[in-house]
């Protein structure tokens, strides 16, 4: 049965979940997606640079402009990830397992960001590069579950046991996702605590939100960037693969 | 006012801008060769079939 074409994609939330579907309706967003990310970054380093040093933390300031969206881009692919492994468990539909192996490398990449950046930022500030507190080992163990969803997904031969184990994992690291977010509320933490999204409203001072609101805004679009291409491509890659096969029995 | 000169932090601030342009630029030239060459191989087998 070639993709999307089951029952349950009559229902309108599967509209795209048909393959072909999703590849008309995204053919023409991504080359956009490219474009607006590219302008933002450019926009939000020009922003960065232009801002003023800060009075106590003098231009450490400008790391939060990359580590603040590396952080938060980690997380939230991560949530893709999660809810496409759950998607694809639960109704087994390819695209979603294309999704959830889409997110994993930029996540992991953006969650790398994060700590090589907080590192950075903390020797000058804290006076350390490192320490074990729930923010930092929480984030470090959200890497370490993109680094096990990858490795499992290669270990495995045979694609569809592949990526049903590595759904499993990828929902079973969601339950890292709200001790990330709260680490800092429920454990005391060198790291600060949230700043930006906050009850009470934010305690970033105002000169420093373009910038940050424009790198977090560039992060985001160049991830959809990036995650979109790459299912495009695997849905192509699976195409291709169909059509090998196909090619191999006919011969 | 663009403001580039980072001192005293500036072993600091440097490294971590250029690992994320670089791990940005990485990511991103990773999907894009990989969509091109994915894109061109489903081209060349449709064709074939043809």
């Amino acid at each position: 049965m070639p993709w999307g074409a089951g029952p349950r994609n009559r229902l309108p939330m599967f509209g795209l979940a048909n393959p072909d579907r999703f590849m008309r309706f995204t053919g023409p967003l991504v080359p956009v997606l490219w474009i607006c990310a590219l302008g933002l970054l450019l926009l939000g380093t020009w922003f960065s640079f232009t801002a003023p040093a800060d009075y106590q933390q003098g231009d450490t300031v400008r790391i939060m402009f990359i580590h603040v969206p590396a952080a938060s881009l980690g997380l939230m692919a991560y949530g893709a990830l999660g809810v496409s492994s759950f998607l694809a468990l639960v109704f087994r539909h390819p695209l979603a397992d294309a999704a959830a192996r889409a997110a994993a490398v930029p996540g992991a990449a953006f969650t790398a960001l994060a700590l090589v950046t907080g590192s950075l930022w903390g020797q000058p500030m804290w006076g350390t590069w490192w320490v074990w507190d729930a923010r930092l080992t929480s984030v470090l163990v959200l890497f370490l579950f993109y680094l096990g969803y990858m490795a499992l997904r290669a270990s495995i031969d045979d694609e569809a046991k592949a990526a049903r184990a590595a759904a499993v994992l990828g929902l079973v690291g969601l339950i890292n996702l709200p001790i990330v977010k709260f680490s800092v509320d429920w454990w005391n933490t060198l790291h600060q605590p949230a700043s930006l999204l906050r009850s009470g409203g934010t305690s970033v001072d105002p000169v420093f939100l373009p910038a940050l609101l424009t790198m977090m805004a560039a992060y985001a679009v160049l991830f959809g960037a990036i995650w979109l291409t790459s299912i495009r491509t695997e849905v192509r890659r699976r195409r291709v693969l169909t059509l090998r096969a196909r090619a191999a029995l006919e011969a | 006012m663009l403001d580039l000169d980072m001192s005293p932090y500036g072993a600091f601030v440097w490294p971590a801008w250029g690992i994320s342009a670089v791990v940005l630029a990485a990511l991103s030239a990773r999907a894009l060769i990989a969509a091109r060459r994915w894109k061109r191989e489903l081209a060349r087998l449709e064709a074939e079939r043809k």
